[in-house]
């Protein structure tokens, strides 16, 4: 350890306890990766701050000696925003948990930021109220993880993603200063930083403080299961529902061998020879629920389902969505290794890319399972592979990369959800020229002069602040005389 | 070069704007000598550009900062009179002439729209298809990208959110002519920074809007709009309350209340199916109270602001929905607008303006919100402090100095003096 990293450990020993500071190399190591578990970096010092308070004195403190940070919630996140820097403080919020208001006469409710996001839900409930976003990881990622991926889940087709259930954070800002943005009333005069801050993966601060709205539950969910013999009949069933002028509240789809790994993990036992499974859930008034839900059974039967489930009760509903809900980690069960991908396509153009995507697999024999959010067009492609067989690892990253590609030039994204961080930032020149790129710098480096925050992530190569924008090729003379790092 | 409050910028006959004047020329084939028509908030601007296409816009600009010149985008110039006056306009940079609808994805609910776009012409356009952008305008000619530039939301905000949940992606020209983009055309994308949401509302002072995507929703089979009349502040907020806590699913919660001490009203608005809209409206209808009225159209006031929206005096009041008693019982001027979401319009008298705006903000303050002045004619506004307290605006100073590093972008009009 250098230093000034030697004497910045001793420094938050003093402001915040010994027992928040670890800088021994074993205990380091818990946190050397996020939910993106192939790369790791063990970081130099891990601090947990209990308040917003010493949070800025942390932060203060590494603006001060240049030193970057990272901040890190439950470390669920699968794009590697939270990946530590080797000679850099990694920020850990989940002493931060205190619930500490729930107004649902105001409909929402006060939290810090390393608050369980169903956590929220649960408070909220006997209320009458829940917190929208759900990823899958619900159980245990955090509500300021949440902030900083603008996280979304099955249910943001009808209800829209963590930026648009955020009323007010409080930040630490990249030079240690605590500030607002937004509060608990919406409209607040000036920029609207909030909506700029919720999503930008920590690389504009930290949240300490987060105001979410709470929804009223519905009055009435219901939910279905429909097996397909394949993903195009499912998907011309998901366009004529959504032509239907009908917003579900999910519409959840996944292919044989992402049906095959869940059967194999949690035994869900979806409908036998389904080559595509839909799970469709209406929320709502009851008299629209019913009305719509029938409509929407038909559309399934119309489009080719061979079989159709209706929920029950909230037990079957459960069951329905568990095998979705496990899908992913089921993927372990029918492969060493897997890429989970998080492109994203226009809904309408899904039966097209899905076939292409069969193709590339079938053409490079790397196996692909589709689970994915069909009514936002948000796909999930596993990617399988065994690392210890020579050159898999190789073939599967290039058919990620591949299904990107193919995104894009549907004019798709490349990540729905889950974040850029430091896993998808070379694809960036691929969808944002280097104009549009540099013009997300500006806003960094109104945050971030000195590069500090989380530093690359996002971006590829970003310019350093106060120098005239344009990709550099060679490196820029600063660093070249040793007066300045690109972190 | 300076130039004070409310007098021309220059003079139109001096040779160094003729020169400009030739370069804007050479790129731009509609540039002409303003008319006190082209007035921003009171300020004469010297020139008025109307590029023809976005590539015009980023030659315009560049040659407009290039020669110093402050530069102010309009659409429509339905609400030039809101925000700050600024310090001083030059050239007025006219957009109306990019009012396309670029692509209409309808299956996937989506459309990019150029900013000279009337509002109400882009709704006529997605009618037929069943289709809406879930906005509510203020003015018959303003445009999508004025909507925009001034964060404007009605009453559908309740339930679909406002300008910024709406805008999925946006191509802006900074004041040095780069064109960048953030976003895309797809709903649920998280690449990159969401420069969208720092352009709602920026009132033209980070770049000049010339593309715009939007998430659109389906149009509702039924609608109904349920009201009930009462003189007693608390009964209308004991009204909205219970229906806020109801599971009948409004897509909007209204309030007007025509002056101080009037007879407030409450509106609620419903939309779905045939089949099921009667019985929630008479739910609906319950909670309001006995003499709830159930209607197909919605009552004349809706959407509609307390003030006019060009040449009237008018502010928001933003508070937490449960100081709605209060508010209706205190504030002063003309209320209107989304009780459920805590935002307000109020409808103010130019004599006494200054008064009521202090009394909007002690209101505001003590239920976590805030008053700004949103319009006022330009000898009225001159007084005032439109914006009142604001949280971050060092960060903002910072923001804007990153965007437009010499300040030629609407100078003055936005918060701190930006």
């Amino acid at each position: 350890m250098t230093a000034t990293l030697r004497l910045l450990a001793a420094e938050f020993e003093t402001a915040l306890g010994a027992d928040s500071v670890i800088t021994d190399r074993q205990r380091l190591r818990t946190y050397e990766c996020d939910g993106l578990a192939h790369h790791r970096v063990v970081p130099a010092i891990v601090v947990l701050p209990e308040t917003a308070e010493q949070t800025a004195t942390v932060v203060k403190a590494c603006a001060t000696a240049r030193v970057p940070f990272v901040a890190r919630g439950s470390g669920t996140g699968l794009s590697g925003g939270a990946l530590p820097h080797a000679e850099g403080v990694l920020i850990v919020t989940s002493r931060m948990r205190r619930i500490l208001e729930v107004d649902p006469a105001n409909e929402r409710a006060v939290v810090e930021p390393g608050v369980i996001n169903l956590d929220v839900t649960r408070a909220a409930a006997p209320h009458g109220y829940y917190f929208a976003p759900d990823p899958s990881s619900q159980q245990v990622c955090s509500v300021g993880g949440n902030v900083a991926e603008n996280s979304g889940g099955a249910h943001c087709l009808k209800y829209g993603f963590t930026t648009n259930h955020v009323l007010g954070v409080e930040v630490v800002t990249p030079d240690g200063e605590l500030v607002w943005f937004g509060g608990t009333t919406h409209d607040a005069p000036g920029y609207d930083l909030l909506g700029a801050f919720v999503g930008s993966e920590g690389t504009l601060g930290i949240t300490t403080k987060i105001v979410v709205r709470l929804l009223r539950a519905p009055e009435a969910v219901r939910c279905l299961l429909a097996a397909f013999p394949g993903v195009d009949e499912a998907g011309t069933a998901v366009s004529s529902i959504i032509s239907d002028g009908v917003v579900p509240a999910a519409i959840e789809m996944m292919d044989a061998l992402a049906i095959e790994a869940a059967e194999a993990a949690v035994q869900c036992g979806y409908p036998q020879g389904a080559g595509a499974v839909l799970i469709v859930e209406l929320d709502g008034p009851a008299a629209e629920v019913e009305h719509t839900f029938g409509a929407v059974e038909q559309r399934c039967t119309e489009a080719g389902a061979f079989e159709i489930r209706i929920a029950r009760d909230d037990a079957e509903r459960a069951l329905f969505w568990k095998g979705r809900k496990s899908a992913f980690a089921a993927v372990g069960r029918i492969s060493p290794d897997y890429i989970v991908q998080d492109g994203v396509i226009p809904r309408t153009v899904l039966p097209a890319v899905l076939r292409k995507i069969t193709e590339l697999a079938c053409g490079t024999g790397v196996r692909v399972a589709n689970v994915f959010h069909a009514g936002d067009g948000n796909l999930h492609p596993l990617v399988l592979f065994d690392d210890a067989i020579p050159g898999e690892a190789q073939a599967a990253e290039e058919v990620s990369g591949a299904i990107l590609d193919l995104c894009i030039s549907h004019g798709g994204s490349i990540t729905g959800e889950h974040g850029v961080g430091m896993d998808k930032s070379q694809y960036m020149p691929r969808m944002f020229t280097d104009d549009d790129l540099d013009t997300m710098q500006r806003l960094r480096c109104a945050f971030d002069p000195a590069g500090v925050s989380n530093p690359g992530k996002v971006f590829p190569t970003p310019r350093l602040c106060g120098e005239v924008p344009g990709r550099h090729k060679a490196p820029h003379p600063l660093q070249a005389a040793g007066l300045a790092e690109q972190f | 070069m300076t130039t004070r409050r409310r007098t021309p910028s220059r003079g139109g006959g001096d040779t160094a704007a003729a020169s400009v004047i030739d370069e804007l020329r050479a790129v731009c084939d509609d540039v002409r000598t303003a008319t006190p028509d082209d007035a921003v908030d009171g300020i004469r601007p010297v020139l008025v550009a109307r590029p023809g296409d976005p590539d015009g816009v980023s030659t315009v600009l560049r040659a407009s900062t290039a020669n110093g010149l402050r530069a102010v985008a309009r659409g429509a110039g339905t609400r030039s009179t809101w925000g700050a006056a600024p310090t001083a306009v030059d050239l007025v940079l006219d957009v109306s002439r990019l009012d396309a609808v670029l692509t209409h994805a309808a299956g996937d609910l989506v459309v990019t729209v150029q900013p000279g776009l009337a509002l109400a012409d882009l709704q006529a356009a997605l009618a037929p298809h069943r289709q809406r952008l879930a906005l509510d305008g203020c003015t018959p000619r303003g445009t999508i990208g004025g909507t925009v530039a001034t964060a404007f939301s009605g009453p559908l905000r309740y339930r679909f959110g406002s300008v910024r949940d709406l805008v999925i992606g946006i191509t802006v020209v900074l004041a040095d002519g780069t064109v960048a983009k953030s976003g895309g055309t797809v709903v649920k994308n998280v690449a990159g920074y969401d420069l969208g949401k720092l352009y709602t509302g920026s009132l033209g002072t980070l770049g000049v809007i010339t593309e715009l995507t939007f998430r659109l929703h389906p149009l509702p089979e039924a609608r109904r709009w349920v009201t009930v009349t009462t003189p007693d502040p608390r009964r209308a907020a004991v009204a909205v309350a219970a229906v806020r806590g109801s599971q009948n699913d409004p897509v909007a919660m209204e309030v007007d209340r025509p002056g101080p001490g009037a007879p407030v009203t409450v509106g609620v608005a419903l939309e779905g199916v045939e089949e099921g809209i009667g019985a929630r409206a008479d739910e609906v209808a319950r909670l309001l109270g006995a003499d709830a009225v159930v209607a197909d159209a919605p009552p004349d006031w809706w959407a509609t602001l307390p003030h006019d929206p060009s040449t009237g005096t008018g502010a928001v009041l933003t508070a937490e929905p449960t100081a709605l008693a209060t508010v209706l019982a205190d504030a002063p001027g003309a209320l209107r607008g989304s009780a459920g979401v805590g935002v307000l319009a109020v409808g103010l008298d130019p004599a006494t303006v200054a008064t009521d705006l202090a009394a909007l903000r002690r209101l505001a303050s003590a239920h976590g919100g805030s008053a700004v002045l949103r319009c006022a004619p330009p000898d009225v506004k001159a007084e005032l402090d439109v914006w009142g307290p604001v949280s971050a605006l060092p960060l903002m100073r910072r923001l804007k100095d990153e965007f437009d590093p010499q300040h030629r972008l609407a100078p003055g009009r936005f918060v701190g003096g930006i």
